[in-house]
């Protein structure tokens, strides 16, 4: 019943619905004074099944006729759905009498082959079929037949491609007859969907069900892939400076978000904090998270340490999930060093000048540098590991197969969707290489993925976001591939006006069209990040970079304060640049829902409700941003919501700003 | 016998128009002539209704096929009334040349049972503008129809391969390749494209239109597999079109496509319909008297068992007045129609006012081979009903012409339950050339041969 245009009602037809609607008007009201004064006669019943049948969208009443004979129930509910098989409220009722017991279920497939007939992607009888069936105790291998013949009817159909979908899913887990070997399972899938492919590339339904088998084909456990401090550095830590006093704070990047429930064992004879807590580094509040950050203390008294050793292990334990449920088999240790370096006077100054990013402060990462040899480190993973899971080869077969098929389509027919496959495909192939492949299979090609994103972008304007947000995370994975690459955008900042300042390791990924971020576990060491020029919507994705104290996000479009949210996260944060965004600029933001934590309230409203500071109430937003960000600079010049009330909103916010647009504030 | 007993006087004499014949044209043009309020006669020398239209059980069938072989139709002794020339009309045999062979008495047993049709069979597209006729005329109350369950490409071997006509059979099919499946889909959605009044840029070009389909088809990129059956299953060309030198009927691109739209919105007409094609249960005779029906119940009176020795010209200006009975009774209308089943000898001039359906039909130099094999297992075990199609060339080199299968079991009633009727028909110059055509196809199809009736 999709995509019929819908026909403007005749005046008889105006004129008959309203006065069936009057009609239904005095019953309702008759069934709600029964109702009231709690009348359950048969009278009553009957009047509520007279107002059920024409209307099945009463919910309210259906519970009230429970003393009704059942049958009679089930004959009344059918009737409502003949009228509107779509009404959630009848279906369930029917669900309802069911479970009593009564009818049997063979009437009811019947009754569904008839509904099924009449509108074959109807998912209310789909999702009632598989009450029935479950009821029934059918097995899922003669359900799966039903999907095919129901795809064999017409493939046009998403929910005969999802009920398949769901079919699999239990015939695989449960290892039935037939169903042990995934990788034969899902080669016939790929060949049944392929000919729905072929035969009609524009048909959305069948690419949906292809999307879920590739997912299938990837579905692996999430692997441990970076920390911070590196396997085998040591680290320096001292009173102040970037790390707040005697904290190390060693981050644990993971391939895919992850649940943690502190299974990492954590050996550090020094350390003094107690029990150590891994919190995710991700604003989404469902506890998934690809990085996950704790904090070992030493005690003040220790003011010159030794090379403290420090072991991280991921050991094999059930604790660590991916969210689709499967958990981290494999083994790793991170070994490495702390020292504190006392009384450094160098250093211990807090920033004293403004940073100012300017070109002649940036210096080119000279070879053999400290920073090349710590992104050497970073770039190698060398990680200890045990028993590292190597990607099976049929999966690499499968996707490189579907890749050929879905080239070959292309040759043919100009289809957007199968261009989005393929840059899926052939990115899911980089996933999987990298896994680390049996072949030692490499061929990499970051520009064709790219090339088909632009395309994407051209084609199909509608879901440009989409395709940059995809784009920028092929880009950034196409940066940090390798050490050439990502060295190109790494430098050294050092102000020079101030030569004693401890220099900064930068990077500078400026004017590259990203919108989105990625590739956050070869980053975790950057102290400087300059974003400028780029399209970024949001600073989602950021918090894994601890050590992150200068950020400048000029010139992006960033169009309002809670997009901003992750910084707080970003516990070095100390120079914001977000001159010229489009904070302000959209007075109805649509865009809203692109951050991860949109209006929630929970976190420090009351505040602002007891006082009646007029400012907090009026900038409500960047109120609850910036009172918990430790700001020494910032840069908010070109955003439409900027005045000189605001600035000074600002600067009364933040005590500790010491810039604010390049003008000395405290 | 005594004739004036056994035929009945016809009451009245003066009709608005009388019809010779119930062919489906003449029982069209009867019942739209009743509708309109005219008075009708409808005669017919045959016992049943539909003429050449009809469908008959085996004995009957076997009776009227003996008689074409010996019918040089004597001419009955005119005689000249006063005011009329008296112009005879004589029976046109149907068929040139009969063969019949017989392997098993049970079909004959059970004559009654069957419903053959006499020259047919006739099926019909859902969209078929016949269709559109017997709903607006609503004679579909007096008939019923079932759906012909699939079609298959033949080959020389008796392999039978579906022919992918709609995008769920496309889908399903395993003979061809993935780009095959694409390009052809693609294809279908061309036609859409161009039928659909949405966006001009869909259409095709004029120039393309005038052209050969075949050059058409090549052009969008359809391999030769594809093309054959386009051409021989779905747009149902007759002869050679990759021939374009000795092709007679050249298919053009427009009327290709529009045969195509008439099948692709065949498809899915009618919710019970499996596929485009639809056959009336009982034989195709049931359309002509389905119309006859209709046009009774408008008042036009029938008349079967009726011979006419001759027709009635006036003897001044040469028109046309009425016609002679068998009876000697004479009937008058200012018009006439004559079933192309009879012909007025060519040495007598015709007379004006007479309208003979099928004049062409005389210097028709094409002739059609029929076949008819009654047999008691189907050609493809998944099915009841279905169509073969044998493309030129496909049985043999010489073969010109495509061969047309048309299988039906007991559920259309045209044969008891447990046989198959099966029709075969091509287009051929002459009868040994049909001969050969409809053998060839019938031992490929029935290559143990368990009872047949040919």
């Amino acid at each position: 019943m999709h995509g019929r245009p819908r026909k403007a009602p005749t005046q008889e037809e105006q004129k008959a619905s309203s006065l069936k609607a009057a009609k239904l008007r005095e019953l309702q009201s008759q069934v709600l004074h029964f109702h009231h004064n709690k009348i359950y006669t048969k009278e009553a019943i009957e009047l509520s099944a007279k107002l059920l049948e024409s209307n099945p969208e009463h919910y309210t009443f259906d519970s009230e006729t429970i003393q009704s004979i059942l049958d009679e129930e089930l004959r009344v509910v059918e009737n409502a759905l003949k009228k509107n098989f779509k009404s959630y409220g009848a279906w369930h009722h029917r669900k309802w009498v069911l479970s009593k017991g009564h009818s049997s279920t063979d009437k009811e497939l019947k009754l569904l082959g008839k509904f099924q007939k009449l509108d074959s992607r109807n998912f209310h009888a789909w999702n009632y079929r598989r009450f029935i069936t479950a009821l029934k105790k059918i097995p899922d291998e003669e359900e799966l037949q039903y999907t095919t013949n129901m795809i064999y009817d017409n493939f046009s159909n998403y929910s005969a491609w999802h009920n398949r979908s769901v079919l699999l899913s239990k015939l695989l887990d449960k290892q039935e007859k037939g169903y042990q070997d995934k990788e034969n399972v899902l080669g016939e899938e790929y060949e049944f969907v392929r000919n729905a492919l072929f035969t009609d590339p524009d048909d959305q339904s069948g690419w949906f069900y292809h999307l879920w088998l590739l997912d299938q084909t990837l579905k692996r456990e999430p692997l441990f892939l970076s920390s911070w401090p590196p396997h085998g550095s040591n680290l320096y830590i001292s009173h102040d400076g970037y790390l707040n006093g005697q904290q190390a704070l060693p981050v644990l990047h993971f391939q895919s978000k992850v649940k943690n429930s502190s299974t990492v064992t954590v050996e550090c004879e020094h350390h003094a904090g107690g029990d150590l807590n891994w919190t995710p580094l991700s604003a989404n509040k469902c506890g998934f998270s690809p990085a996950w950050l704790t904090c070992l203390t030493f005690p003040d008294e220790v003011h010159s340490l030794e090379a403290c050793p420090v072991t991280l292990s991921v050991a094999h334990f059930p604790g660590i999930t991916s969210s689709s449920g499967m958990p981290c088999s494999q083994t790793c240790h991170v070994y490495f060093t702390v020292s504190a370096t006392s009384g450094d006077q160098e250093h211990s100054e807090v920033q004293t000048v403004q940073i100012s990013w300017n070109k002649e402060n940036f210096k080119a990462c000279a070879t053999e540098s400290q920073e090349e040899n710590l992104l050497k480190s970073l770039c190698k993973l060398e990680i200890r590991k045990e028993n590292k899971p190597t990607t099976p080869k049929w999966s690499i077969e499968a996707v490189s197969n579907e890749i050929a098929h879905c080239q070959e389509l292309l040759s043919s027919t100009d289809c957007k969707i199968g261009k989005l496959t393929l840059a899926r495909l052939l990115m899911a192939r980089v996933t999987l290489i990298s896994y680390g492949s049996p072949d030692g299979e490499t061929g990499v090609h970051y520009e064709d993925i790219l090339a088909l994103y632009h395309d994407l972008m051209k084609m199909d304007p509608r879901h440009l976001c989409y395709y940059e947000d995809e784009y920028s995370l092929v880009l950034l994975k196409q940066v940090t591939s390798n050490m050439g690459s990502l060295l190109k955008h790494c430098c050294q900042y050092r102000e020079s006006s101030s030569p004693n300042a401890k220099p900064y390791s930068c990077l500078r990924l400026n004017g590259l069209s990203l919108s989105r971020f990625g590739s956050m576990e070869h980053l975790l060491w950057v102290q400087m990040l300059d974003l400028s020029h780029n399209k970024l919507r949001s600073v989602e994705g950021l918090e894994p970079l601890q050590l992150l104290s200068c950020l400048k996000l000029s010139n992006n479009r960033i169009c309002n304060f809670t997009a901003l949210e992750p910084l707080k996260m970003l516990k070095s944060l100390q120079v914001l640049d977000i001159s010229n965004n489009e904070i302000g600029a959209h007075t109805i933001d649509t865009r809203r829902y692109l951050c991860s934590s949109p209006l929630t309230h929970a976190v420090g409203f009351e505040k602002f409700t007891d006082g009646d500071d007029v400012e907090c109430k009026n900038h409500w937003e960047a109120y609850l941003l910036f009172k918990d960000l430790n700001l020494l600079q910032l840069e908010i010049v070109g955003n439409a919501v900027v005045d000189e009330q605001f600035k000074a909103f600002l600067a009364k916010l933040m005590p500790a700003l010491k810039w604010l647009d390049g003008e000395k504030c405290h | 016998m005594d004739e004036t007993t056994s035929y009945p006087p016809i009451e009245p004499s003066n009709f608005d128009l009388i019809v010779i014949g119930t062919g489906l044209p003449e029982s069209i043009i009867a019942s739209a002539a009743s509708a309109a309020g005219k008075t009708v006669l409808h005669l017919d020398p045959n016992p049943f209704y539909g003429t050449h239209y009809s469908s008959l059980p085996l004995i009957d069938l076997i009776t009227f096929l003996q008689s074409q072989s010996q019918s040089e139709s004597q001419f009955q002794a005119t005689q000249t009334s006063d005011d009329y020339a008296s112009v005879p009309i004589v029976d046109r045999p149907l068929y040139s040349a009969v063969e019949i062979n017989s392997y098993s008495s049970e079909p004959i047993d059970n004559s009654r049972k069957f419903n053959l049709d006499l020259a047919g069979p006739r099926v019909f597209l859902c969209s078929d503008s016949m269709i559109d006729l017997i709903l607006k005329t609503g004679i579909n109350q007096y008939m019923e129809f079932k759906s012909v369950d699939a079609s298959f490409m033949g080959d020389a071997e008796g392999k039978l391969k579906n022919v992918p006509d709609s995008r769920s059979a496309i889908f399903k099919d395993r003979g061809f390749s993935l780009t095959e499946k694409n390009q052809l889909m693609k294809f279908f959605k061309l036609v859409q494209g161009h039928f659909g009044n949405e966006n001009e840029g869909d259409k095709i070009s004029e120039q393309d239109l005038e052209s050969p389909f075949t050059k058409f088809l090549t052009k969008m990129g359809l391999s030769q597999k594809l093309k054959s059956i386009i051409f021989y299953a779905i747009v149902l060309a007759n002869s050679d079109q990759e021939n374009l030198e000795e092709c007679k009927d050249i298919i053009t691109t427009k009327s290709g496509m529009s045969r195509l739209a008439i099948y692709h919105s065949s498809i899915g007409r009618f919710p019970n319909a499996n596929g485009a094609i639809i056959y009336p249960i009982y034989g195709q005779g049931e359309l002509p008297q389905a119309f006859c029906r209709r046009a009774a119940v408008k008042g036009c009176i029938y008349v079967l068992r009726m011979p006419i020795v001759a027709l009635l010209k006036d003897k001044d200006d040469g028109t046309y007045k009425g016609v002679k009975l068998v009876s000697g009774q004479e009937l008058f209308s200012p018009k006439l129609i004559l079933a192309p089943s009879f012909t007025i000898p060519s040495t007598l001039p015709p007379a004006a006012g007479l309208a003979n359906s099928h004049d062409a039909f005389s210097v028709a130099k094409e002739k059609v081979a029929r076949g008819i094999c009654i047999a008691k297992t189907s050609i493809n075990s998944e099915v009841a009903n279905c169509l073969v199609f044998f493309p030129p060339r496909s049985l043999y080199p010489e073969q010109i012409t495509s061969v047309r299968v048309l299988q039906l079991s007991g559920n259309v009633a045209v044969c008891p339950s447990g046989m198959f009727v099966t029709y075969l028909s091509a287009i051929c110059d002459n009868a040994e050339e049909g001969r050969k055509l409809l053998s060839v196809a019938i031992k490929v199809l029935f290559s143990v041969p368990i009872s047949g009736n040919s």
